[in-house]
């Protein structure tokens, strides 16, 4: 279970989280949802360790996540960034593989490569792939592509950032199922920041909200809906007019 | 009221000097970091080698080129200057020593500046700003380890290599000069040449060599990774490295000198 505590972090001036408390669940699939530039991906980091938070406690089953081996703990994530953030100068396959042709996880480099070929066909896409660099795909691919790395080491838990971005209602679609179907499969715990309301629909057991640097609901997705909170209600029929500004 | 207005002009100097020092802190901690984590494991050998040809051995045309160019003017400017004197005869020598000592460390130095810290600059910043650093993160690897550290090894082992080979060139960029421009016997100058160098000349040009890869691949590493957002933020973390890396270049240079030479 990951769980995170009163944390706050502030960029200068700027308070970002201002004392996020949340859990979630080992097996369960959560979805934050919240504004731009309201802390999601921050948020995220923090748990990572990409960026230190100022205070709180952030745990992972129960243990703080800057004690013992960050490499241990690292290994135990898989994450699909908002750009896919695959390495330009690495070919698909190698991409995919990364984490299994260096560090505790080294496997010889033929194994390596077919386990990367076997996640590629996985998120659907064929072996011609392999080979291509990763300007030479389309958005959509190189999102999938992320997701194939993402899940390369059968991590217990999966970040997706903004999975859906930038791609088209179609491709979209295909991305979320493949979400779903992935954490149900490998029964990994995953935590998804999103906009989009599609896709909330789609990955989320449970929901929260990000605003103002705290989690003003959180829930069941099939509560979602029904819920008074009134920042949930204006977010998910994207009204203009509510407690939300909308111009920040 | 009346001590704030005294003491505005000493915070407008004081500011941007401890603003640079600041960053001199910065830039020291990091060499040091990427220094400790050239000694530790893991190593990784294929982007080691993929750094030598892209700083070395790419960079031998542009360094070739600027030492034969640099070493055909130097014998003609020699020769102008002697002549007033009479002493054309030591073309050959000034032109050996000026390539071996100065030239051919300074200005090989400078153009894999120009050529390598930008780059290193600009492709760590993209890689930065598109996130992928943080994706090295999540997949168990050392930013530092991955990119700094086999950049700043294929800098420091191949820029003196760069440098000797663009010092034989110059020397030859002479030679043809002296050869074909002002009559001077083949056989004499190249012994004249050999003759006079001594070890430590060229010992001490690769040798600055050696510093000066170190300082450019440094440079591109550190501003890389300290890049801003965007397209502007790529683009002032290449300019800050590559001039960083040329001036320091030159300032380490003068040290150098000092410290072969001054006995």
């Amino acid at each position: 279970m990951i769980r995170l505590d009163n944390v706050h972090k502030s960029f200068g001036d700027n308070a970002v989280l201002r004392g996020v408390t949340l859990e979630v669940p080992k097996g369960e699939s959560m979805v934050i949802i919240g504004g731009s530039g309201t802390g999601k991906s921050v948020m995220l980091k923090c748990i990572l360790g990409l960026t230190r938070p100022d205070s709180g406690l952030i745990t992972l089953d129960g243990q703080p996540v800057e004690s013992g081996d960050h490499d241990a703990f690292l290994a135990r994530f898989g994450m699909l960034f908002q750009g896919a953030a695959l390495f330009d100068s690495l070919p698909v396959w190698q991409n995919v593989a990364f984490r299994l042709l260096r560090g505790r996880l080294k496997r010889p480099k033929a194994e390596a490569r077919e386990i990367a070929i076997e996640k590629l066909r996985r998120v659907g896409l064929g072996s011609k792939v392999a080979d291509l660099f990763p300007a030479e795909l389309s958005g959509g691919m190189q999102k999938r592509v992320g997701l194939a790395r993402a899940i390369a080491a059968e991590p217990e838990i999966i970040f997706f950032d903004e999975p859906t971005t930038g791609l088209d209602p179609i491709m979209a679609g295909v991305i979320n199922d493949l979400i779903r179907e992935i954490v149900v499969e490998m029964g990994a715990t995953a935590m998804t920041i999103t906009h989009d309301m599609t896709s909330v629909r789609a990955i989320a057991d449970d929901v929260a909200m990000l605003h103002d640097g705290v989690i003003q609901w959180s829930g069941p997705v099939a509560d979602m809906d029904g819920c008074a909170d009134p920042y949930v209600q204006q977010f998910i029929h994207g009204r203009a007019e509510g407690p939300i500004e909308a111009v920040r | 009221m009346t001590t704030r207005i005294l003491t505005r002009p000493l915070a407008a100097i004081g500011r941007p000097v401890l603003a640079a020092l600041a960053s001199v802190g910065r830039m020291t901690l990091f060499a040091a970091a990427v220094f400790s984590h050239i000694l530790r494991p893991p190593w990784y050998f294929r982007e080691f080698t993929h750094a030598v040809m892209t700083i070395g051995w790419y960079s031998l045309p542009v360094v070739g080129l600027t030492a034969l160019f640099t070493g055909g003017a130097l014998a003609l400017q020699i020769y102008d200057g002697s002549s007033r004197f009479s002493a054309e005869a030591a073309v050959p020598q000034i032109v050996a020593i000026g390539m071996v000592r100065e030239l051919g460390p300074v200005l090989g130095g400078l153009m894999v500046a120009a050529r390598v810290a930008s780059s290193i600059a600009a492709e760590i910043g993209t890689m930065k700003v598109t996130e992928q650093i943080d994706a090295l993160v999540t997949l168990s690897t050392d930013p530092l380890k991955y990119l700094a550290v086999p950049r700043v090894l294929a800098a420091t082992l191949t820029v003196p290599i760069l440098v000797a080979v663009g010092d034989s060139i110059g020397i030859m960029g002479g030679w043809l000069v002296g050869v074909n421009r002002l009559d001077f016997n083949s056989t004499a100058y190249l012994r004249n040449t050999i003759d006079f160098l001594e070890v430590a000349d060229v010992g001490s040009g690769i040798a600055k060599g050696a510093v000066f890869g170190c300082l450019v691949a440094l440079m591109g590493c550190y501003y890389g990774m300290h890049s801003g957002r965007g397209a502007q933020g790529v683009g002032k973390a290449t300019k800050l490295a590559v001039v960083s890396a040329s001036v320091l270049i030159l300032a380490s240079n003068y040290l150098l000198t000092e410290l072969f030479f001054s006995a």
